[in-house]
């Protein structure tokens, strides 16, 4: 078959590419462009540098594939980057891969995957694509501790049948065995964790963009009571403990944020519980919810949270959202994160947490 | 394969391979030492000079080798600028290769001030408009010979003219000849420049050298600071077997001028002929003033990207234009200049036919590129 590599210079990406190779697949590789410095230049650290894209060059002439970098900045800063930073403006905490994999590279990048007359489109994500009952599924990485299910909930059965996830059945112990197998000279590249395109702070980055999201502001109990002060309602995420900046006997924590007042609530952990979530974007795997009237699945709330019960059903006040109703109330939920409905380590679907219902 | 990008660069032409490969054993001496091989190498050195300056239609000394078409750019600017003690202005196009575009950035930064004189549909400046923008204060017009993404030539002559006229001889006049070389007469006197920037490595020299004509008695800055050669105009060593295989690949290009027009010419008709009665709506860049070897095309809904790839497979080397470090295709600032739209831009690909070129190349590429359109238009 006729393969597009999407290469980002890492070793997950590049064994994905090299294994494809391996088993006879005619493999084009491809850096995507994502991001410049105001001055049109490639940053220094972060992703998207230079080296980066020139570790991906050398493993791709190592196996001896076409190479090319296909420049989407544009497309990212719209699709990505004015989100990630609306988002903050409105209180919320973004997961920009979730938007990058919705809007770039299994949209503009599977199309142009498509022009370029490839069967498949290759990335290096822990995650499994299997074909069970004539139906496409999404499962979690073999590697519990490095599946990355959750960021691509959105995929449905036409990008599904279109993409591969080589490494998704190995552990990254395994994927750096056969990096250093097959010579590959990033074998031994630290895992990236931070946003790509940020790399410093986020916060400074959002005070370049959103100045109103860092304006300073009162910190208050549920009662109103003021209890410190902020620096803007971007420093932080519902749930979170530390940097409050306020001491007081038991533990405290952000259990909501105003942005219109630049008000940062604080409560106990109590006040933290949430009984159910709204959600909004939401997409299934299948094309369609699962048949029964209240499924039972579960609802992983963060990139590297542990899965809750929970019932999930179409919301009674908006027609485009879901209500997941937990099991057992959770302090985990922040809006502006994903929601994944799981049913074991299969994706159901999922979709970005629009609101907390206490 | 069909290269079709000779506007980034060239094959070697096999003489100048020989003939640096013959000077490679007596002639890597320092031409500036007290010895026998320091004279060896002196002498290749001075003997391309003259080579060089008999095909520009100059004297010797007005030549400075340099390290290619961006340095003789950013020595003819900057030290143009810099030398122009109180008067430090520079006036140039919109669509000027980055050296020069850089450099005069660089210059503004430093509080010089610089006049980017806009461009018609065609890549073209107007002469006048280009006088009409200097002032006391400027010291260099920079305008190129022809653009390295289209192929428009710029009226040198007459911008030469025209600035002369509003002037008198006080603003030097350069101009970047990195692309026109390979098919235009460029004698020196003809275009009445001061200043004139050439690069080996577009017409069948090697990488890594270039020429900047400097009309005798111009002063300028050096950029490059150090132990004083090429009159103190251009420090650093010399790349001695550089500056024999520029001369050669000058003198080789000049006498093949015409049947390079001839075939190239040829070649280019031929491709955009079949093309146009295959793909709706294809339109030529520039197409009222270009070099022979220059065809800039847009096909409408096609993005160059794509169409890139695709041509790349089936063994054709062209290109988007305009590239950034890592290779991907941008939107350029020549075409935006011209009054492309973004997606416009998006939709061009340069092809660009060189000494390699025979007519029948122009029947192949039209194929290829028929084939690689296949399911896109």
């Amino acid at each position: 078959m006729r393969v597009l590599a999407a290469m980002s210079g890492g070793v997950d990406s590049s064994v994905a590419a090299a294994m494809m190779h391996e088993e006879g697949h005619e493999v084009t590789g491809v850096t995507l462009k994502l991001w410049q410095g105001p001055d049109g230049e490639a940053p220094t650290h972060g992703c998207c540098t230079v080296s980066d894209s020139e570790d991906a060059r050398r493993v791709a002439a190592g196996l001896d594939i076409p190479y090319y970098v296909f420049d989407y900045t544009d497309d990212f800063a719209s699709a990505v980057v004015d989100p990630f930073v609306e988002s903050y403006r409105n209180g919320r905490t973004p997961n920009p891969c979730v938007e990058c994999n919705r809007s770039i590279k299994f949209s503009i990048l599977l199309e142009e995957a498509a022009r370029l007359d490839c069967d498949l489109l290759v990335t290096g994500h822990y995650a499994r694509v299997t074909r069970e009952g004539g139906r496409w599924r999404l499962r979690r990485g073999v590697d519990q501790s490095k599946d990355q299910s959750y960021v691509l909930h959105m995929l449905g059965q036409e990008e599904l049948a279109r993409t591969r996830f080589p490494v998704g059945e190995m552990t990254k112990t395994e994927t750096r065995r056969v990096a250093a197998d097959l010579g590959l000279r990033n074998a031994h590249k630290r895992d990236s964790y931070e946003i790509c395109f940020i790399a410093d702070d986020y916060r400074r980055f959002i005070a370049q963009r959103a100045p109103e999201a860092v304006r300073p502001g009162r910190i208050v109990d549920a009662s109103q009571n003021q209890v410190g002060e902020h620096r803007g309602v971007a420093n932080f995420t519902v749930g979170q403990r530390r940097g409050l900046g306020v001491a007081v006997g038991e533990p405290r924590y952000v259990v909501e944020l105003d942005p219109h007042t630049s008000t940062v609530v604080i409560g106990s952990a109590r006040d933290l519980l949430t009984g159910a979530i709204e959600v909004e974007k939401v997409s299934w795997v299948d094309g369609a919810p699962p048949p029964q009237a209240q499924p039972e699945c579960l609802v992983q709330l963060r990139v590297h949270g542990e899965p809750v019960g929970a019932l999930i059903a179409p919301s009674d006040s908006r027609p485009d959202r879901w209500t997941a109703t937990f099991l057992e109330p959770q302090r985990s939920a922040a809006p502006g994160q994903a929601a994944v409905f799981y049913r074991g380590d299969e994706v159901l679907g999922g979709g970005t947490i629009a609101r907390l219902l206490r | 394969m069909l290269y079709l990008d000779h506007a980034a660069t060239t094959p070697i032409r096999p003489q100048v391979w020989e003939e640096i490969s013959a000077l490679a054993d007596r002639g890597w001496g320092n031409p500036t030492g007290f010895h026998a091989s320091a004279r060896a190498a002196k002498n290749a050195l001075e003997e391309a000079r003259e080579r060089v300056a008999a095909v520009l239609g100059c004297r010797p000394l007005e030549v400075v080798f340099t390290g290619g078409g961006t340095e003789s750019d950013n020595l003819a600017v900057k030290g143009a600028a810099l030398a122009g003690g109180e008067r430090g202005g520079v006036v140039t196009s919109a669509v000027e290769h980055e050296a020069v575009l850089s450099s005069a950035r660089f210059l503004e930064d430093w509080g010089c001030t610089v006049t980017r004189v806009g461009v018609d549909r065609d890549g073209l400046v107007d002469p006048s408009e280009v006088a009409a923008a200097v002032t006391p204060d400027t010291a260099v017009v920079s305008v190129m010979a022809a653009n390295n993404e289209t192929g428009a030539r710029q009226p040198v002559r007459e911008i030469t003219e025209a600035v002369r006229e509003r002037t008198g001889c006080n603003v030097l006049v350069h101009t970047d000849a990195v692309q026109a070389f390979v098919s235009e007469e460029l004698a020196v006197e003809d275009l009445g420049v001061d200043l004139l920037s050439l690069a080996a490595h577009k017409f069948g020299g090697p990488t890594g050298v270039g020429v900047l004509f400097v009309r005798d008695g111009v002063a300028l800055e050096p950029v490059a600071h150090g132990g004083g050669q090429e009159l103190g105009r251009r420090s650093g060593s010399h790349h001695v077997l550089g500056a024999v295989g520029m001369a050669l690949a000058m003198e080789l290009t000049a006498a093949d001028r015409e049947r390079f027009r001839r075939d190239v010419s040829e070649a280019r008709r031929r491709f955009e002929e079949a093309l146009s009665e295959q793909v709706p709506g294809l339109s030529v860049t520039s197409h009222s003033a270009r070099t022979v070897q220059h065809s800039h095309l847009r096909f409408p809904g096609v993005a160059n990207q794509t169409l890139l790839v695709r041509l790349d497979r089936l063994g054709l080397a062209a290109s988007a234009g305009s590239s950034c470090q890592s290779g991907a295709a941008q939107v350029s600032h020549v075409l935006s200049a011209m009054g492309l739209s973004g997606s416009e831009a998006r939709t061009s690909v340069r092809f660009s036919f060189g000494w390699t070129t025979q007519p029948s190349d122009g029947d192949l590429a039209a194929k290829l590129t028929i084939r690689a359109l296949e399911g896109l238009l």
